[in-house]
């Protein structure tokens, strides 16, 4: 989904973020602003210069006068919005997002070659997740090391699509996609080929760059050597963009 | 440090022991190093692999778990140290998630131990039964089987984050570990 075209005449709105008095554009988003502001917002899903998804739901926020929360990546800022982004209900349920996930595949960080490296890790550590209260699933995923070049390990997904759509808004190639439901959600290369038997797969490895976790990683990396770059997303996101 | 219980005093008593874990996290504590001196002026370990004692006193202020839950022997070593200490860490990854050794719940135990005792063995393939304990079908953490007052994730803790955590429990704080250490760290 590309951005919408930056307009000559975008309004400015006035909101309150955590007891500060921000202004930002009106076709910002909250995290955008956040972002810019230097105000830490924990997020999985959420990637500059990719379309927003809204499913990890770790940047939950309250809003003032609403009960319920508010996703800050799929929400844009609007006049007079009192916005509070750090308190203990939204820390209780960061956490237990958290803990789901680590619950529901098999993320062993010590033999991970992400180790170090992960975003679920260190949001972990930044959450306060120190163990995990609901029983893990203990679910085997299949690993595909078909690709000369990368690895998938299913089991360190956590489905956040970062590479579904780096692979068709940035590369163009679309060669991921998501396939099944519930417990048997997975990334599929193609109509779920094997990711060597791909014939879209142009083997850029923006996915990898982009995946948050040991999920795509480069073959013949060793625990903790994976370390990932994601500088060129917000250039080359930028430059399709102007087009 | 100390195993006599009439030497103990005023002192904080500590107990240790490891299940199924590699014992890299109480090699992460002896690597303390010179801050082990200072520490004994504090805490007196009174039952651990560490020092000779067999049996675990009655009543210890501070249990420290090290490994996952694998067999009835760690099952009922757990049950025992939440029994007679006040305080129960899980010490290590191990102990707080399963880490390495839950790797095999991915399979039936009958198939891991068939790969183990039979498939890679030449001579003599058995799987041994005298004088080990069973093997549980599924390894948990240790707070899948009893209360846990601690985690200190880590694989393992650095000898610095365990530092932190007895300092801060000799000192009557509750510590904060996700500050000092994570999993995998």
């Amino acid at each position: 989904m590309p951005r919408p075209a930056n307009q000559p005449n975008v309004r400015v709105v006035t909101l309150k973020i955590d007891d500060l008095d921000l202004s930002a554009r009106e076709d910002e988003t909250i995290i955008e602003v956040c972002r810019e502001n230097k105000i830490p917002i924990p997020s999985l899903c959420y990637l500059d210069g990719l379309s927003t998804w809204g499913a990890c739901r770790l940047c939950v926020v309250e809003l003032e006068g609403q009960n319920r929360l508010t996703a800050a990546c799929s929400t844009r800022v609007a006049e007079g919005m009192q916005i509070h982004t750090n308190t203990e209900r939204l820390q209780r349920y960061r956490r237990t997002i958290i803990e789901l996930l680590f619950a529901e595949r098999s993320h062993i960080c010590s033999v991970c070659v992400s180790n170090g490296h992960c975003e679920l890790q260190s949001l972990a550590q930044r959450c306060g997740v120190d163990h995990v209260r609901v029983p893990y699933r203990q679910a085997a995923y299949p690993v595909d090391s078909s690709h000369e070049m990368f690895r998938l390990d299913h089991n360190r997904c956590v489905l956040c699509t970062r590479c579904v759509r780096v692979c068709d808004e940035i590369e163009g190639a679309h060669t991921w996609d998501v396939m099944g439901r519930g417990s048997d959600c997975r990334v599929i290369t193609d109509l779920a080929l094997p990711w060597g038997e791909s014939e879209t797969c142009t083997g850029c490895g923006k996915c990898v760059q982009v995946c948050p976790t040991g999920a795509l990683v480069k073959q013949g990396t060793s625990v903790g050597e994976m370390v990932k770059d994601q500088h060129f997303l917000p250039i080359l996101a930028r430059r399709r963009h102007a087009r | 440090m100390s195993n006599d219980p009439t030497s103990t005093g005023h002192k904080i008593t500590v107990a240790t022991t490891w299940l199924d874990g590699c014992s890299g996290c109480h090699m992460s504590f002896l690597d303390m190093d010179e801050r082990l001196i200072a520490l004994a002026d504090q805490i007196d370990i009174v039952y651990s692999p560490l020092v000779d004692t067999k049996e675990l006193p009655e009543q210890v202020d501070v249990g420290i778990l090290e490994g996952s839950i694998s067999s009835d022997d760690d099952l009922e070593k757990a049950k025992e140290f939440r029994q007679h200490c006040k305080l129960l860490i899980s010490l290590g990854d191990c102990a707080v998630n399963g880490n390495v050794p839950s790797m095999r719940n991915h399979f039936k135990l009958a198939d891991v131990m068939d790969r183990a005792y039979r498939e890679n063995v030449t001579l003599q393939p058995q799987i041994p039964v005298h004088g080990v304990p069973n093997l549980l079908g599924t390894v948990k953490p240790i707070h899948g089987v009893v209360a846990v007052d601690l985690f200190v994730p880590g694989c393992p803790p650095h000898a610095d984050a365990i530092w932190y955590v007895l300092s801060e429990l000799i000192e009557g704080r509750t510590p904060d570990p996700s500050q000092v250490t994570r999993f995998g760290a």
